[in-house]
């Protein structure tokens, strides 16, 4: 294993840092995308209602790597191609979307009615008792699945390796042929993701606790 | 189902304002699709052959049978033997010696934060080089259980701990051994319990299935890039796929929030809180389940 770190350990820290980049880039798409679907999803507004439903049905139950495939292939027929990385943070951000605006409007949920009645009381709008009253209460309700949606999400990034990006996935498939030597390899970046994922876990476990709201 | 910000009568004032957001939304979304076909149109997506070429009887037996012989199977096989070993794994971490739940929770977290594209690698081209050969079908199903039966081992663990103590307790007062009481009393209620999780855990899976693409297996998406290359239409088969997949998934979340209801109803409140309902095995760590963090 020795050997094998010290001829692709270069390597395998760029292929690290894209991970790392493909990772926290389309977390942040998908959040926002996240926050946009169940904010259209529990609005009064019925076209919205139904076109984020649709959103989410069709990006929860599409295979990932279908996804992918279809964004980094089938986007340059629309002439709209994407390099490998931006096709990768695409598609995940996508995916991850989805997952997020079902997590989200799940903790809208758990936000008691009479929060919202007092506020709408008041005269607040919509947007004001979503931005201001609701959400606020929601998120942090729900840090501890949107924390194992991240790890769940980091993984996926491996799938980018389909489309070569660069990332560990890819980093696994190049070195271990070019090695001859892929079970090494494969252990290599397996133990990467372990040293990287239970520790993200234990912090989201932090955040929770800090951020629960003691009733 | 009114969330609970839609669900308050509104007055005049309200009313005008949600007719104009829906006029407003409409047409933007309307927009937003047309836009999206003059797109298509000009790149020459449209052209009626891309998608009447579709409806060959011989394209659909080829995915279907791609679907059936390797996604679906592979998901099955898998899921079977991940309930098995899921069981031993979870009833270890259960155990009262530490010498027992201590190594085996290590592994459980160890191999719940390894993609499961590394397990396909290692097994596809790792194993032979141990001198196992279980062909490219075995491999795939090799790499779905290793990953898959530690989620399982969760759910297992999730369900047998939200059946309380009472009906073990119960059951050893009867003078049942420990086994006795795991196998005939809590078990039972537990998997009963589980079976929506269960159920989400197998979209996942075959979800999963889609990632030996890249090892060359012939499963659906494989069998659909083929298909688009003769044909010449991308786009179109790549998306039939997709919705094929969906068409799958769907049924089976649905068949999955359905079995939830219906324990909801049966057995008043406790069903494994499941990746049923946010349908991720990631997602099971809630806080309720107290697992991998």
């Amino acid at each position: 294993m020795l050997d094998i770190v010290g001829e692709y350990g270069p390597r395998l820290v760029v292929g690290l840092l894209t991970t790392a980049r493909i990772a926290l880039l389309a977390f942040a798409l998908a959040f926002l995308f996240g926050l946009l679907i169940a904010a259209f999803r529990v609005s009064p507004v019925p076209p919205l209602v139904r076109a984020a439903g649709l959103y989410v049905t069709f990006f929860r139950n599409i295979p990932l790597a279908v996804l992918m495939i279809l964004v980094f292939f089938v986007l340059p027929d629309l002439d709209l191609g994407l390099s490998g990385f931006w096709s990768a943070v695409l598609a995940l951000s996508l995916y991850s979307g989805a997952y997020l605006a079902e997590i989200i409007r799940s903790g809208i949920n758990t936000v008691a009615a009479g929060e919202v009645e007092a506020a709408r009381a008041v005269g607040l709008t919509f947007t004001q008792v979503l931005g201001l009253i609701v959400l606020p209460q929601a998120l942090r309700s729900v840090v501890a699945p949107i924390g194992s949606l991240f790890i769940a999400h980091t993984k996926n990034t491996t799938v980018a390796a389909l489309i070569s990006a660069g990332e560990l996935g890819d980093f696994t498939r190049r070195a271990g042929s070019a090695s001859a030597n892929y079970f090494t390899v494969a252990l290599l970046v397996a133990i990467v993701f372990v040293v990287i994922l239970v520790p993200t876990g234990s912090l989201f476990g932090v955040l929770e606790r800090r951020v629960a709201i003691k009733r | 189902m009114t969330s609970i910000l839609a669900s308050d009568e509104l007055g005049p004032q309200g009313r005008r304002r949600v007719r104009i957001a829906t006029v407003v939304s409409a047409l933007v979304l309307g927009a937003f699709v047309a836009v999206a076909l003059i797109r298509l149109g000009q790149q020459g997506q449209l052209e009626p052959e891309l998608y009447t070429d579709l409806f060959q009887a011989a394209v659909w037996r080829r995915l279907l049978t791609a679907l059936v012989k390797y996604n679906l199977s592979v998901a099955l096989l898998a899921m079977a033997l991940s309930l098995t070993i899921g069981l031993g794994l979870a009833l270890g971490r259960l155990s009262r010696s530490a010498w027992v739940y201590r190594p085996l929770g290590a592994f459980v977290e160890f191999f719940r934060a390894v993609p499961v594209l590394l397990f396909i690698f290692l097994a596809n081209f790792g194993l032979p080089q141990y001198g196992i050969d279980l062909g490219t079908f075995g491999f795939v199903v090799v790499a779905l259980t290793a990953y898959h039966s530690s989620v399982l081992a969760e759910i297992y663990r999730a369900g047998i701990l939200s059946l309380g103590r009472g009906q073990s307790e119960a059951a050893l007062s009867l003078g049942m051994s420990y086994w006795q009481s795991m196998f005939l009393v809590v078990l039972p209620q537990a998997v009963r319990r589980m079976l929506p999780a269960i159920v989400s855990q197998l979209v996942t899976l075959i979800k999963d299935t889609t990632l030996a693409f890249i090892i060359g297996f012939s499963e659906m998406l494989r069998e659909g890039t083929r298909i688009a290359e003769f044909l010449n239409n991308r786009l179109q088969t790549l998306l039939l796929v997709a919705l094929i997949f969906i068409a799958v998934n769907y049924a089976l979340s649905r068949f999955a929030t359905w079995l939830e209801r219906r324990q909801r109803r049966r057995y008043g409140g406790v069903v494994t809180p499941a990746p049923g309902t946010l349908e991720d095995p990631a997602l099971l760590d809630q806080p309720e389940v107290a697992t991998v963090r």
